[in-house]
């Protein structure tokens, strides 16, 4: 079992450690240092990093992050300096140039590379649990997370249904953030709870509420598990609000000032925070210091990165694969 | 024994599942029906494992195999109809094509596309896709119009590192035999010279070189000597044949069963016009099917695509120009 008391202060450090990140690129992004697009996963860091701390590369599990996973990328172990490298442009990262911000991925290490088309990381993850189990592997896991509007897609219903269908050990997190892009959940389903949608796949359904460090760690450990257990896929649910625009770009004059005065409106780094010290799993003291280390960290990660070249159109290997 | 079209295809697959064992099959009614025209026939009692039958899910089928791709593993997946492809659209030609230039990391996957008219058809299960596909790049394309190259094609498409689109002719599955089977050493990318010929130069492939061969033997009563060009691969192409060709002839027709407008033809012809405008006597044309879905009568359907007749036609016109 991995859900032990420990876990809870790995999951903060890997969310606290991500929103330090991103806080640093929305600023170069400000600056005008980053071309495209800047895309945060402020206020979804908990259900993020939970599932990245579930989900071992050392057992052979593959995760498929979103827009949103910084915090589940830095929880599965993906190198700060991919971030920093791709966001910038770097050759020296993972996507050398030739694509950026979020859609790295490092797939012969078990985290495929995202394309913007939502929903279709599902069936790429099902495709990696379907060849390790014709290889003979066992005890691996999937995941891949999902906003509710990908639910929307045909990719997302056609990825968990053969999921569902080929018994894989997947675990899909949906984050319902309460609007994709600008549009409300009204216009986006007509269900009274996605996971309802679980039985439908004949799939376990899991809710969380997605600012609870503790209700997220807990309910996608278990989910986890399960799925690692040979119960097959699992569907969790987590109530969430995205605390930022689209992008960057984006003021989010569309959210209703009242829904950021609810509970969902709360900042799962401060009521992460508060579980630590209320359950004495830190001090005040020990987080600010956690802080302050990680914030080191984003300044060295991010110093190197700059210090990158950046591609050279007239050295660009133009070619793709099938060319050579 | 005859061997047919389709059984190189199976023979292949058996051979290329029995040498590897990273290949397997992902599709609709592929296991124990054994595929819709039956090109698996008997390989799910021969590897149970890796001949798997998946939901009606296009995408979801294309994606798995991107996945188990990226894992390593070599998978064959089968769209019952290419236009049933439209579907995986996505995941073709946004994830699978730009992969390896995005990541460093190949995807190994064929895709087998049952392409192409039939009488009877109709417009969602007789469509040729191989420009659509020809046109990402990161894809490779390929439309054998002989048994021995579907053969020889299909185990090169699964050993390829690439993503490969392999269009497989429904009108030649059943139609198309052959006594001397033999693989080619022929790679993806060549075309090949089938009929030698000096006053004009045909540049086709799959079941429209047959028309072609069939138009050619009609001209040559009136002492007309036809060169025909079997592509065999849409992407790369090989315009080096092609241009080889009208070198000697001077003249040029294009001919493919798809759509007129962004055609293989049309990439053909405007090769040759950009880099061969020096060597052609004659304006270069290009023959498809009409502008329009595909007809459902057969009626209808045998005016709708080129044929042996309307290709001679063409072929009439260029001669004469």
């Amino acid at each position: 079992m991995i859900n032990t008391q420990d876990s809870y202060l790995d999951v903060y450090r890997s969310m606290l450690f991500a929103r330090r990140l991103e806080e640093r690129i929305a600023s170069l992004y400000r600056a005008g240092k980053i071309v495209g697009g800047v895309y945060l996963g402020r206020g979804q860091e908990a259900v993020s990093a939970s599932l990245g701390y579930a989900l071992k590369r050392s057992l052979g599990d593959v995760f498929a992050p979103l827009i949103r996973d910084q915090a589940g990328r830095v929880a599965f172990g993906e190198d700060p300096l991919d971030f920093a490298r791709t966001y910038l442009g770097s050759v020296k990262g993972p996507m050398r140039g030739r694509d950026g911000n979020i859609h790295r991925g490092r797939p012969s290490e078990g985290m495929p590379a995202m394309i913007s088309h939502l929903g279709a990381s599902v069936s790429v993850i099902n495709g990696m649990l379907f060849a390790k189990r014709l290889r003979g592997d066992s005890g691996f896991v999937g995941g891949a997370t999902s906003g509710e509007g990908a639910t929307s897609t045909g990719a997302f219903h056609e990825g968990l249904n053969q999921a569902a269908v080929e018994n894989l050990p997947l675990v899909v997190v949906v984050t319902d953030n309460q609007f994709a892009y600008s549009t409300p959940n009204a216009r986006q389903f007509a269900c009274d709870s996605l996971v309802d949608r679980a039985e439908g796949y004949g799939v376990a359904g899991h809710t969380c509420v997605g600012n609870d460090l503790k209700e997220c760690v807990d309910t996608i450990c278990e989910a986890v598990d399960n799925a690692r257990r040979g119960q097959g896929p699992q569907l969790v649910v987590a109530q969430s609000l995205r605390l930022c625009g689209h992008g960057e770009h984006d003021d989010a004059f569309y959210v209703p000032d009242e829904i950021r005065e609810t509970e969902l409106g709360q900042d799962c780094i401060d009521t992460g925070r508060d579980f630590l010290i209320s359950r004495s799993l830190a001090t005040a003291e020990e987080l600010d210091a956690m802080d302050e280390e990680l914030r080191s960290r984003v300044r060295e990660v991010m110093a190197t990165a700059q210090r990158d070249p950046q591609p050279d159109p007239f050295r660009d290997d133009w070619r793709t694969f099938s060319q050579l | 024994m005859s061997i047919y079209y389709i059984d190189a295809i199976r023979l292949a697959l058996e051979e290329a599942l029995d040498k590897d064992p990273s290949v397997f099959l992902y599709g609709q009614d592929i296991g124990r029906f054994g595929g819709a025209f039956k090109a698996t026939q008997g390989l799910k009692e021969k590897f149970p494992d890796r001949v798997v039958d998946a939901p009606i899910s296009e995408d979801a089928i294309a994606g798995l195999a991107i996945g188990a791709a990226i894992e390593g593993m070599r998978p064959v997946i089968e769209m019952q109809f290419a236009d049933f492809s439209s579907i995986a659209f996505n995941q073709i030609v946004n994830n699978a094509a730009t992969h390896y230039f995005r990541t460093g990391v190949p995807v190994p996957l064929v895709m087998r596309l049952p392409s192409g008219g039939t009488p009877g058809s109709g417009p969602f299960h007789s469509q040729n896709l191989e420009a659509i596909y020809g046109h990402y790049p990161g894809l490779k394309v390929v439309a054998p119009a002989f048994v021995s190259d579907a053969y020889s094609l299909m185990l090169e498409a699964i050993a390829c590192d690439d993503p490969v689109i392999f269009c497989e002719h429904k009108f030649l599955y059943r139609w198309l035999s052959t006594e001397r089977f033999r693989p080619l050493d022929l790679p993806i990318g060549k075309g090949r010279i089938i009929r030698a010929g000096k006053h004009a130069t045909v540049a086709t492939y799959s079941a429209m070189v047959h028309e072609a061969l069939k138009a050619a033997d009609e001209l040559a009563k009136d002492g007309w000597q036809i060169e025909i060009v079997d592509l065999r691969t849409i992407k790369p192409l090989d315009t080096d044949t092609v241009l080889a060709s009208v070198a000697r002839t001077g003249r040029l027709l294009a001919v493919s069963e798809d759509f007129p407008f962004g055609s293989v033809a049309s990439e053909v012809v405007a090769k040759v016009a950009s880099s061969g405008f020096d060597l052609l006597d004659a304006p270069p044309m290009q023959h498809n099917s009409k502008d329009t879905p595909i007809p459902y009568h057969p009626n209808l359907w045998s005016a709708h695509r080129p044929t042996a007749e309307s290709i001679k036609i063409a072929l009439l016109e260029l001669l004469n120009f």
